[in-house]
């Protein structure tokens, strides 16, 4: 998608780790282990490319955007964007950094308030940073309203509506609006958590154009979640597979499709059904066995070894590293060692 | 997956003639279905596709007669399984229909299963209700169901509750309960659209083994095209309360004729092709079906609209082998005036 010449990584995420405490005990409360939802992930996002993120339910795909996003404290590693370290930098410059940062969600119906207008949800961010002094004392109440107005028309709403509420609008048109609020404050990058999967078909596909037509115009950079893999197909200049919470593959997505290189890559693609009887008639299907394991145990073995079809003695007891394949294809798989 | 029997053995099971149900709003009459017919034959997999809000899930609502009235209400048509019309039965027959010839899974493993009983329980209870068995009878039943759809450790499994179980393990659950009794349709309502790719592939195997064996024809209901071309041997495609087109699953897709599944087909990013630019994307938003007035409820959003579109609805048109269509593209001026 992204044709530019120059490759400028605009985030760099190393060695993430986001564990989630379980605790234990009413008064004296002790922290009896963790769930690992994201277990030391790392890569790099460039300027003007869209990285997607895949993987199936708990394999810690949100939990990453939201740490990126610093909605959450990492436990440990760094997500560098634009040259500031977020986790360690002080609030005031995390904050200024993050205004370039801003999301899309995956609910339209449960992430826009219920009893804000249009209008509101679209300036709130606008807002948010007005009142802490870190926009231009240019921007005024009028400069704002105007923002606004250009937004909704920029993702295709009618300006007239900007004072309805949101149970007035469609599945789709909310997501609209979700993605103005998130262009409100002119970001650089934009972490969009399943945007389209709570749509319908038939909206899914305008929606993912909007997405494409605004990257090209505002030259933004995408970190996209999907589970549906012919989604992040088709929106993805690079894709990384995740599994409880580690990257087992990342490659440029055309790869990817024609060339995938670990199990689970090779599972989950033959597992996502083809819009065609001919074909999926004649497809041979990979199934795994069995559900995804709880990730509240720490492992020493490869994260996929319960499930894995070809699974090695060696898998057991040791963690494969990303290995690099080509310049862009990495596998974590000791099938390539 | 497609059955290779000769016409007389194939034999309608269930069909469903001119059914409209509506519902009453404030807002006013919502006619969420609007005059459907199809047929199910003996051990087919029909698929109904729509998007949210077309009426393929009160369509199957309608068969079984689980639709809330007030304010849902079945207005008209029929419903003929084996011969007999579902619509007029009493309770009592209906209680008897539902389980043991017709059964459903339902959407979201995570709420259709009673989180404080036992599975164990549940399934007793389903079995009892309609096979005369003993409880010892029905749990050794229920073990040898849970096993079929392939529950490890079964015996010891069935003791538990449902959030003991993964969603994936609670749909084969689900299915295991709803094939318990050997119904002979099995209506599955978006059985896995709740679950991730890998599960979703291993239930669908299970569902489309199970009917082979047990000779159990489906109805599955689905927004995923995907899923359709893997599993059906016909399908139709709905569309605000209406059923646009019908055909034999390879038909639709090699050939879709009524704009909408056109561009349903088109508008699905596809793994197995290049893609460059833009996606297919039927713009506007689904109708409300609140008082459609009497035309094509698909014309505005239609990129071959005409003006007749916008007047009247088009009639049924039979393109041959079994493929129909609703759209006034097929209708020449002839056989309309005829009409």
């Amino acid at each position: 998608m992204s044709k530019t010449t120059e490759k400028r990584p605009l985030l760099e995420v190393k060695d993430l780790k986001q564990h989630f405490p379980i605790e234990s005990g009413f008064i004296m409360k002790r922290q009896i282990g963790a769930v690992r939802a994201v277990d030391g992930i790392s890569f790099t996002v460039n300027e003007g490319e869209t990285l997607g993120i895949v993987g199936e339910s708990g394999c810690g795909k949100s939990t990453t955007v939201r740490s990126i996003a610093q909605l959450y404290k990492p436990t440990s590693g760094s997500v560098i964007f634009d040259g500031i370290d977020l986790v360690n930098a002080p609030r005031e410059q995390m904050l200024d950094a993050r205004k370039n940062i801003q999301m899309i969600f995956q609910d339209p119906y449960a992430s826009l308030d219920p009893r804000m207008t249009v209008r509101t949800i679209i300036a709130e961010p606008l807002e948010i940073y007005r009142t802490r002094g870190m926009l231009d004392a240019s921007v005024t109440r009028d400069v704002i309203e105007k923002r606004v107005e250009e937004l909704m028309e920029r993702v295709g709403l009618n300006r007239a509506f900007k004072n309805r509420y949101p149970h007035e609008f469609s599945g789709g048109q909310r997501q609209r609006i979700g993605i103005a609020r998130a262009l409100a404050l002119n970001p650089k990058i934009i972490l969009a958590d399943e945007p389209v999967s709570a749509l319908d078909v038939s909206i899914q596909s305008q929606i993912l154009n909007l997405l494409h037509d605004l990257q090209k115009e505002l030259g933004l950079t995408y970190v996209f979640i999907a589970h549906d893999l012919a989604v992040i197909e088709y929106i993805s200049t690079r894709v990384a597979v995740m599994y409880l919470g580690k990257i087992m593959e990342l490659s440029r997505s055309s790869d990817l499709y024609k060339n995938p290189l670990h199990p689970y890559t090779k599972a989950l693609l033959s597992a996502a059904p083809i819009p065609d009887p001919v074909i999926e008639r004649k497809r041979q299907r990979i199934i795994l066995t069995g559900d995804v394991p709880s990730p509240n145990k720490e492992r020493f073995g490869c994260y996929f070894y319960d499930r894995c079809p070809y699974k090695m003695e060696k898998c057991k007891t040791n963690i494969p590293p990303m290995k690099r394949m080509d310049e862009h294809h990495e596998v974590a798989c000791w099938l390539y060692e | 997956m497609t059955n290779a029997t000769s016409p007389d053995t194939y034999k309608r099971l269930l069909e469903v003639k001119g059914l409209q149900t509506y519902f009453k709003t404030d807002a006013g009459i919502v006619k969420a279905v609007d005059g459907i017919s199809f047929t199910l034959n003996k051990g087919e997999t029909l698929g109904i596709v729509g998007e949210s809000g077309s009426g393929k899930s009160v369509t199957n609502l309608s068969i079984m007669r689980l639709i809330p009235s007030p304010p849902g209400k079945i207005v008209g048509g029929e419903v003929l399984f084996e011969g007999k019309d579902i619509l007029k039965l009493s309770e009592g027959e209906l209680r008897h229909l539902r389980g043991n010839d017709i059964s459903m899974i339902f959407q979201d493993p995570m709420t259709s299963l009673n989180p404080f009983l036992r599975i164990s329980t549940q399934m007793i209870e389903t079995i009892r209700l309609h096979q005369s068995m003993s409880r010892r009878e029905a749990l050794a039943k229920s073990i040898e169901m849970l096993k079929l759809v392939g529950i490890p450790a079964a015996e010891e499994r069935i003791h538990s509750y449902p959030h003991q179980f993964s969603g994936g393990m609670r749909q084969r659950v689900m299915i295991g309960m709803a094939l318990s009794c050997e119904a002979k349709i099995l209506i599955a309502d978006e059985p896995t659209t709740a679950l991730d790719v890998t599960i979703q592939a291993q239930i669908l195997e299970l569902i489309q083994e199970l009917s082979k064996k047990l000779d159990t024809a489906v109805i599955l209901i689905t927004h995923d095209l995907g899923v359709v071309a893997g599993m059906c041997d016909t399908v139709c495609v709905m569309y605000a309360g209406k059923i646009v087109e019908k055909a034999k699953t390879d038909d639709l897709y090699a050939n879709p004729s009524h704009p909408y599944t056109y561009g349903l087909i088109q508008s699905v990013p596809r793994l197995d092709k290049a893609h460059d630019g833009k996606l297919f994307s039927i713009e506007g938003q689904p109708p409300n079906v609140i008082d459609l007035p009497p035309c094509c409820p698909f014309h505005p959003r239609c990129h071959k609209a005409m003006d007749i579109c916008r007047t009247q609805y088009p009639p049924t048109k039979d393109l041959g082998n079994g493929h129909e269509v609703s759209c006034w593209l097929f209708i020449d001026e002839k056989e309309h005036s005829h009409e």
